[in-house]
């Protein structure tokens, strides 16, 4: 049986200017359904733009990935726009809320790119909020919640239209160590109990704890751990 | 429109600028109705049907003055009534800067005009008095002039006969204020003698600057006119008979091009407003980059992106425009009855209602155009990582 996600011998060099720096160096990963992978690594070492390149963010310079069967390091612009918006949910370190919208209406936003009506998508909204246990908060602005309460509207928001992976770029990096563990906590829950993939980038080796494999980059190349 | 709410916030996010550039918008297209108005006015000059009173003039020029013998030509044309006539007369009072309204009138002249509030008194003692003025209340006021004061007037056209310099005296006969407020602009106006104008004048006697008809019916006016003009077709001194209205606009009209001079204020009012809702879109598509990338992430596409910023752009200066739009056609009323009659706005129309969206659609596109292109450009990763 193939991997969910299938990564071989990707590339990624970035041009600025006449310089052009290669940042990852043939790597290749399997990451199967079910897993929660921790990837770490020093900085600089090219975890994110791995990360982006598995959530389709960005393409590779070579190499090949493939999600659930379908190669995504061919699909650009509009194609793979569509593609994120089924099939990945993003957390980030700084949770990206849009500042100006409820949390309600923050969790929202991924489903107004479906057909579902005002009032479906208010349910479905509801109930994630209710699964990142804020309920009461749907109604608050970011400005008016924690730094671990965004990053749980976010986590709603990343899993409300059922993706196929949750990609999380050092979601505990901006929190305090209580407001990490009920992230990671909540990672943890999605994974088993909901059997969500997950790949998660940590500078962090207790939030790397929380996860069923570890990986660590170095220098753009995938070393074996210990683990 | 179930993206209006992102619309939406994203203006709501800098409450103050936004307000502030849909007030400069809102008075932009304010400026654009009224003026649009003006506009209309000048080209409209009324229709004549229904009209009592007509203006008979040259057609080529309205100061190319008319010979005296075609008083007796158009009185004896069917369906006048009364002919009386005027002439216009140059001059300021003390300083050149009080340049004066002032016509030389025949002396039937308030039978036709009975809505002046001339009374029977004052015009005995107007006509007792061969240099007697009649002086609209408001320019009465201005100068401080009595019954019975004398009033020197330097001559601006019309040089004395007698004494061959350009300064007429004058006494004022009466004062006249205008019973109804739609002819209130007349108080503006000097009257003096066409008889004592014509006999004192260096040059130009025996002419006329124009000629007032008052007709039968009202209703036949149209063909009155026609009649009128018809007496001097194809001769040196050909007519344009018109209502009062419409000459009234024709000395306006001299001034210059009035769509031309419209246009040109609007033009330059438009691009200040291009500049300014320019800047504001500019900035609020830079501040909110990070913003503009999430929803990328989340998979809005880089058209789908263009089109919000796009939309956000034409949706602030449709606001604006709407409301400036609406407050000009309240206001147009009042502006009308500030000018005493003089100009008389006609309501903001279909047309103007449909010039004006066209003209938001317009600024909203090429206002949204460059930072809407910016935000479909923009890459994920490097606006995630603040590059
Ligand atoms: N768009 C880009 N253009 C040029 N260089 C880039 C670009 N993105 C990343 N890099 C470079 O690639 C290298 C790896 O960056 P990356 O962000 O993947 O590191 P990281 O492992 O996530 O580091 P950190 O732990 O600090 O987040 C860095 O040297 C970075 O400067
Ligand atoms: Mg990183």
């Amino acid at each position: 049986m193939s991997a969910l996600v299938e990564i071989r011998d990707v590339s990624k060099v970035y041009t600025r200017g006449r310089q052009s720096v290669e940042v990852l160096h043939g790597v290749s990963l399997d990451i199967q359904q079910g897993d929660f992978l921790a990837l770490m690594g020093p900085s600089g070492s090219g975890k994110t733009t791995l990360l982006n390149l598995i959530g389709g963010l960005d393409s590779p310079t070579s190499g090949g990935i493939s999600v659930a069967g379908q190669r995504i390091d061919t699909l650009r612009g509009a194609a793979l726009a569509r593609w994120r918006a089924v099939h990945v949910g993003f957390i980030f370190q700084f949770y990206n809320l849009l500042p100006m919208l409820t949390a309600q209406k923050n969790v929202e936003v991924p489903l107004l790119l479906t057909k579902l009506p005002a009032a479906e998508r208010k349910r479905h909204a509801a109930i994630a909020l209710q699964l990142v246990s804020l309920s009461d908060r749907a109604q608050h602005k970011p400005a008016e919640l924690s730094g671990g309460q965004q990053q749980r509207v976010a986590i709603a928001r990343a899993i409300i239209s059922d993706p196929t992976l949750l990609v999380c770029d050092e979601p505990t990096g901006d929190l305090d160590r209580q407001s990490a563990e009920e992230v990671l906590n909540l990672l943890e829950v999605l994974n088993r109990e909901h059997g969500k993939t997950i790949i998660m980038v940590t500078h962090d080796p207790k939030a790397a704890q929380h996860a069923t494999h570890t990986l660590h980059l170095e220098k753009g190349t995938l070393v074996e751990s210990a683990a | 429109m179930k993206y209006l709410h992102l619309v939406w916030a994203a203006l709501m996010r800098r409450k103050t600028r936004t307000v502030l550039t849909i007030l400069s918008v809102l008075a932009a297209f304010l400026l654009f109705g009224l003026l649009d108005g003006v506009r209309a006015a000048f080209n409209a000059g009324g229709t004549i049907a229904g009209v009592d009173r007509l203006v008979v003039a040259s057609r080529f020029s309205i100061i190319q003055p008319l010979p005296e013998s075609l008083i007796a030509q158009v009185q004896s044309v069917p369906g006048v009534r009364r002919v009386t006539w005027g002439n216009w007369f140059g001059g300021y009072y003390q300083e050149p800067k009080n340049q004066l309204i002032m016509f030389a009138v025949a002396a039937n002249y308030f039978d036709i005009y009975d809505d002046y509030g001339v009374t029977a008194s004052m015009r005995a003692a107007f006509d007792r008095s061969r240099t007697g003025v009649l002086v609209g209340a408001t320019i009465a006021r201005r100068f401080g002039l009595k019954v019975g004061d004398k009033f020197p007037v330097m001559g601006a056209i019309y040089p004395d006969k007698a004494t061959g310099e350009a300064s007429w005296q004058f006494d004022v006969a009466g004062i006249f204020e205008t019973p109804s407020s739609k002819m209130r602009a007349h108080e503006q106006e000097i009257l003096m003698h066409w008889k004592y104008l014509d006999e004192a004048s260096a040059y130009g006697s025996g002419t006329v600057g124009w000629l007032i008809v008052q007709v039968a019916d009202p209703a036949q006016s149209a063909v009155v006119a026609q009649r009128i003009d018809d007496l001097t077709k194809n001769s040196d001194h050909e007519t344009k008979t018109q209502t009062e209205k419409a000459f009234n606009l024709s000395f306006a009209k001299q001034i210059g091009d009035i769509g031309l001079i419209v246009g040109a204020i609007i033009g330059a009012v438009f691009f200040t407003l291009l500049l300014l809702t320019g800047n504001t879109m500019a900035q609020a598509v830079r501040e909110r980059i990070p913003e503009l990338a999430t929803l990328k992430t989340l998979g809005f596409t880089d058209r789908s992106v263009l089109g919000l910023v796009f939309f956000e752009s034409v949706l602030l200066v449709v606001i604006g425009g709407v409301l400036g739009l609406a407050l000009s056609s309240t206001l147009i009323p009042a502006v009308s009855a500030a000018s005493g009659g003089m100009l008389e706005l006609p309501p903001i129309g279909v047309r103007t209602w449909l010039i004006g969206f066209a003209l938001m659609l317009a600024v909203g596109a090429i206002v949204g155009v460059l930072p809407a292109l910016r935000a479909m450009r923009l890459r994920i990763v490097d606006a995630l990582a603040g590059r």
